[in-house]
């Protein structure tokens, strides 16, 4: 996720080019609609007679009031997502972006609830409906108490110093108030900025749900996530978008790593799906896997289930600009684009080559497009995320149909082969087709007092002359290490303590009846 | 007496129900079963996993009938329910010992 802070490479208004003003106006309520006083600007010059206001400041006044340039520029800034610098708008957050966020941030969560847990649970057995749908409401609750607790501060904090984990001071959301942290966004709200971000976190694990479905018991379930948090996410997602993060290229002028991830591939997508594969394996199959009809039960579930996917994406993907700016346009734009040729091209390859064009393979297509387009959607253009919606079908669909196969794990509801393959490409491919066009955050700036980080570490350089690749495949390779490391010894623990798997009877009948004690479907 | 057991095609219910009615059938009992024959099942593929679905869905009518009815009866199920194509289904008619009307306790042919 890039912390806009400057679109489209427009820098804050620079001061000195505003106009002056022999005027100071009263008040520091600036509620104006930015751009009716920048329209007024213009204005200015032929009708002085305009600004009567008075030239004095009130008696009471303690401080000074803004004069006119200050107040201009910090509204230019407003309109630009600009630096407020010292002006009279700090510590306010900015309306439109704000509600753009809020936005945003019920957006992602519709993503989980209920268009995950619908998608998931349409693929399922009419027995073990509930049960996703249980664990995606349990996880949902769970990650915001730790989130509330620890994970906010432990991502987006900076006390430890460290490339590696954030800080403690937000420990309980203290401090996390509707003033903007300008370390991430300058005129988005943190408390509005911390919930958004927590969206995210809820949706990685119950990404891993797919993986896993029919077979894991719901406490066990519980505490491999409780502890996932921790090892993997919380980490992982500090390291990519802290702003002190170790491969926050965009962000982190002293990043090691200059790598560059929009909205998730690698602490979204790659770790959940890489995590899911080996704890479906280390679980083993379903009972009855290969010789069973393990069959959706509900097609139509799981399509009202993606169109939610989809349309909650937008708050996914272009909210990650932090902003309602012109990166969060572009964004939208190759969002809808990857989706759709994705969806389209994953349907035309089966209709070619078996005859029927599928509803699941359209509702696949789509979310393997999004999945692929989630580390990119900042930073390519029209042509990269058509580009992207053809790979995002072909080779995620080689996988969820020849590899799985070929190798026989039960992966149940493809969460490897949609979401682990889709992010690592989706990391890969952004290597290749970023552009600073549409992101001034990429930009080389020559001058080095105005240099913005990705110049400072080098990456604007490597988006500029090639060889950003090599960026994101170290970033893939960490993130790859991370999460099959810690899958396996958090596996082995749960596995060890309260135990992994329901009873065989317990999963012949069903986990709804069993862990849930309701029925989906009463005949 | 005669039962005559007929399992066909379900689009093919509407039809066959008006050819027995025209030669003079007056009852039948009707279940969805599922069941297979030569026609064996088919297969749906879902991403990368293909089942094989076994049982069709068919449509089994019951009907008593006197014998001298039995052969029109038969004939018209068979005309009706006739596609050509395979999974058209089968007709059993199997003897038929008694027959009771439960309201009048009639019994055997005036009962049917």
């Amino acid at each position: 996720m890039t912390k806009m802070k400057f679109t489209h490479g427009i820098r804050p208004a620079n001061p000195s080019t505003l106009m002056k003003s022999p005027f100071n106006l009263i008040g520091h309520r600036l509620v104006f609609a930015g751009a009716l006083l920048l329209a007024a600007v213009s204005a200015w010059a032929q009708a002085p007679a305009a600004a009567p206001a008075a030239a004095t400041p009130p008696a009471a006044a303690p401080v000074a009031p803004p004069t006119q340039e200050e107040r201009l520029t910090a509204l230019e800034a407003y309109v630009t997502n600009g630096d407020p610098v010292k002006g009279p708008l700090v510590g306010n957050a900015g309306p439109g972006h704000n509600a753009w966020m809020m936005t945003s941030s019920a957006l992602v969560l519709f993503m989980t609830l209920p268009g995950l847990a619908l998608f998931y649970g349409g693929l399922v057995r009419k027995k073990n409906v509930l049960s996703v749908l249980a664990q995606c409401l349990g996880i949902a609750g769970l990650v915001t108490i730790l989130w509330w607790a620890f994970g906010y501060s432990l991502v987006f904090g900076k006390s430890f110093n460290s490339p590696y984990l954030g800080g403690s001071e937000y420990f309980f959301l203290k401090g996390v108030t509707s003033a903007p942290n300008t370390d991430y966004a300058y005129w988005v709200s943190q408390n509005v900025f911390s919930m958004y971000q927590m969206m995210f976190a809820i949706i990685t694990p119950a990404l891993i749900v797919g993986a896993i479905a029919e077979r894991m018991k719901f406490t066990a379930i519980m505490a491999f996530v409780a502890l996932w948090m921790f090892v993997i996410y919380f980490p992982l997602a500090h390291m990519v978008w802290g702003s002190s993060g170790l491969m926050n290229g965009v962000w982190n002028g002293d990043a090691a790593i200059k790598a560059i991830d929009f909205a998730g591939g690698t602490v979204v997508h790659m770790s959940s799906g890489w995590t899911a594969l080996l704890l479906c394996i280390i679980l083993g199959p379903r009972l009855g896997f290969g010789k069973d009809k393990m069959a959706p039960h509900s097609m139509v579930l799981c399509m009202v289930g993606t169109g939610m996917l989809w349309v909650g994406w937008y708050g996914f993907n272009a909210g990650s600009a932090v902003a309602a700016d012109g990166v969060a346009a572009n964004a939208f734009m190759t969002t809808t684009l990857a989706a759709a040729v994705a969806a389209f091209v994953w349907g035309l390859i089966e209709k070619v080559l078996r005859g029927h064009a599928s509803i699941l393979g359209f509702c696949s297509g789509a979310v393997a497009g999004l999945v692929v387009i989630t580390p990119a959607a900042g930073f390519v253009d029209s042509t990269g995320a058509v580009i992207i919606g053809v790979v995002a079908a072909v080779i995620p669909y080689i996988f969820v149909t020849k590899v799985k196969a070929a190798f026989g794990y039960d992966d149940a509801l493809d969460t490897f082969g949609v979401h682990a393959v889709g992010g690592t490409l989706g990391a890969l491919v952004t290597g290749f087709l970023a552009t600073d066009a549409v992101n001034g955050n990429l930009s080389l700036i020559a001058d080095a007092t105005k240099a913005n980080p990705a110049t400072k570490n080098g990456l604007a350089a490597l988006v500029a002359h090639g060889g950003l690749w090599v960026e994101q495949a170290k970033a893939i390779g960490i993130t790859l290490v991370l999460s099959l490391v810690g899958t396996i010894v958090l596996a082995y623990l749960v596995k060890a303590t309260i135990g992994l798997r329901p009873t065989p009877e317990v999963e012949s009948q069903g986990l709804d009846i069993n862990d849930h004690g309701e029925e989906g479907y009463i005949d | 007496m005669k039962l005559i057991l007929a399992i066909i095609k379900p689009f093919k219910l509407e039809e066959v129900k008006e050819a027995l009615a025209e030669v003079g059938i007056e009852g039948m009992t009707v279940t969805e079963v599922k069941g297979f024959g030569r026609q064996k099942g088919h297969t749906e593929i879902y991403r990368g996993s293909e089942y094989t679905v076994d049982f069709l869905p068919k449509v089994k009518i019951e009907i008593a009938v006197s014998d001298d009815m039995a052969g029109k009866a038969v004939l018209a199920i068979v005309k009706a329910a006739k596609t050509g194509k395979i999974g058209d289904g089968k007709v059993f008619v199997v003897p038929l010992g008694d027959v009771i009307r439960i309201r009048t306790d009639e019994r055997g042919e005036s009962a049917v």
